[in-house]
C-alpha cells in the first residue's frame, strides 16, 4: 500500500530524490517550539505561573464575577441602580454591568422597589424563568420589610423568593448596592449549600421549551421559513 | 360661577326640577359642593353639565366612618371655559352601596368608578365591566375603608417591642 505522506504532485515515492521537504519544515517547526528556557528553568518558570485549583472554585470564580443582572426595576430604588452602571459607580469594574433583556440571560435578579402583591406572580415567574446558579437581591427597604409602603398591598420579597442579598437603605445609595452586589460575589466564591433555597421550591424551576410544546408552539420566529 | 349664592342658585334649579333633589351645599374654601339624593344623582349631574361644567376630572370614593351614611363618591367637574369646578357628593349607606353610573355621560368615568369599587366597593349600577382594577382580581375586601385593617408587615418600635415575639 502507497502511502503518500505530502503533496499529490511530487510523486509517490517517500525517502528518495531531493531532501524531504516535510522533514525540514518539522525539523524547523521543532525549533520555532523551543524558546529561550530549556529543561529545569523551563520547569520551574513553569510552576511559578501555573496555579492548580477545582474545577467547581475555578467555576465559581467566573461566575462571581460577572454575573449579569437582569433588565428589571421596580420602582424610586430602580433609578438608583441604573446610576449604578454609569461612570460615577461604574459596576463595569467588577463585571457586573452586562443588564440582560431576558430572565434566561440573566444570573441576578435585583428586585429594586416596592413588590406589590399583583407584581408577585410576575416576578416569581421571572425567576422561575432564570437558569441555574442564580441569585436574587433584594435592594432597599420595600423589598425587604417593605419599608414605608407598609400596607395591603405591598409584600416583602422573601415570602416568595429565596433572596441571597438585603440591602438597607430607602433608596440605598449606588454605593450601598455595589458593596451588596460584592458580598454577593465574595458568597458566590464561598459557595456555601444553598439548601434554604428548597424551602421556597426555588430549584429546578426553570421553564424550558421542551420539543412536544415546540411542535405546539404558535409566536416561534422563523418557524415557517425553517419548516419549509 | 358658583359663589356662595352662585351654589344656591344652581341647587335651587335642581331642586325645582326634582324635588328633593339636593341634600345640602357646602362652600368652603372658595369651592362649591352639593351633596346630591343618590337616586336624583344623574338628574343633578346632567344639570350641571349642560351648565358648562362638562369636564369631569374626577370620581373618588370617601369613607366617612363612623357617620351614616357611610360612603360617599364625588364627582369633581370642571368648566373648561370659564375655569370653573364643583362636587357633586353623593352619600350611601354602607348595607347597601349601590351608585347609579354615569359612564355613558362621561367616558373617563369608566376606570374611575371601577377604582372606586376597587377600593370602597360602591357598586355602580349600569357599569358596562364592573370589576377590579388595581388589586388582584381574587383579592377580598374593600382596601381603603376605613374598618380595613392596615395590612403590611408588623414593624418593632419601642412601644411595643416587648410585644412582638420574634423567637418563637
Amino acid at each position: 500500500m502507497e502511502v503518500i505522506r505530502h503533496g499529490g504532485g511530487n510523486g509517490g515515492e517517500s525517502g528518495s530524490g531531493p531532501p524531504d521537504d516535510f522533514r525540514v519544515r518539522q525539523l524547523r517547526a521543532r525549533d520555532m517550539l523551543t524558546g529561550d528556557l530549556q529543561d529545569s528553568e523551563l520547569e520551574s518558570y513553569l510552576e511559578e505561573r501555573l496555579l492548580f485549583t477545582t474545577f467547581e472554585k475555578a467555576a465559581n470564580w467566573a461566575r462571581s464575577n460577572a454575573l449579569f443582572p437582569a433588565t428589571f426595576g421596580l420602582a424610586c430604588c430602580a433609578i438608583e441602580m441604573m446610576s449604578m452602571v454609569g461612570a460615577r459607580a461604574d459596576i463595569a469594574r467588577f463585571g457586573f454591568e452586562v443588564f440582560r433583556a431576558s430572565p434566561r440571560q440573566a444570573d441576578m435578579l435585583i428586585l429594586s422597589g416596592r413588590i406589590s402583591i399583583k407584581m408577585a406572580p410576575v416576578i416569581r415567574r421571572l425567576y422561575d424563568q432564570m437558569l441555574e446558579p442564580k441569585w436574587v437581591i433584594a435592594m432597599g427597604a420595600c423589598s425587604s420589610s417593605m419599608g414605608v409602603f407598609n400596607n395591603y398591598a405591598i409584600t416583602p420579597a422573601d415570602k416568595f423568593l429565596p433572596v441571597d442579598v438585603h440591602i438597607p437603605g430607602c433608596p440605598p445609595r449606588p454605593e450601598a448596592l455595589l458593596h451588596g452586589i460584592l458580598r454577593l460575589r465574595s458568597k458566590v466564591q464561598a459557595n456555601p449549600p444553598e439548601g434554604w433555597r428548597a424551602r421556597y421550591g426555588g430549584e429546578g424551576t426553570e421553564e424550558v421549551v421542551g420539543a412536544e410544546q415546540e411542535a405546539h408552539a404558535e409566536n416561534v420566529p422563523g418557524r415557517d421559513t425553517l419548516s419549509g | 360661577m358658583p359663589d356662595a349664592t352662585g351654589l344656591e342658585l344652581l341647587a335651587q334649579e335642581i331642586g325645582e326640577r326634582r324635588d328633593g333633589a339636593v341634600l345640602s351645599t357646602v362652600f368652603f374654601r372658595e369651592h362649591a359642593a352639593l351633596l346630591v339624593d343618590p337616586p336624583a344623582l344623574r338628574d343633578a349631574l346632567c344639570f350641571v353639565r349642560d351648565r358648562g361644567y362638562r369636564f369631569l376630572s374626577s370620581v373618588h370614593g370617601v369613607d366617612y366612618w363612623p357617620e351614616e351614611p357611610r360612603l360617599g363618591v364625588h364627582y369633581e367637574l370642571l368648566d373648561m371655559e370659564e375655569v370653573d369646578r364643583i362636587s357633586v357628593k353623593v352619600r350611601v349607606p354602607i348595607a347597601e352601596p349601590q351608585v347609579d353610573s354615569v359612564v355613558d355621560l362621561w367616558a373617563t368615568a369608566d376606570h374611575q368608578e371601577r377604582e372606586v369599587y376597587d377600593m370602597f366597593g360602591v357598586v355602580f349600577r349600569g357599569h358596562p365591566d364592573l370589576r377590579r382594577i388595581l388589586m388582584p382580581e381574587d383579592y377580598e375586601g374593600f382596601p381603603q375603608r376605613r374598618d380595613f385593617p392596615i395590612g403590611g408587615e408588623p414593624v418593632m418600635f419601642t412601644h411595643n417591642e416587648r410585644d412582638m415575639n420574634y423567637i418563637e
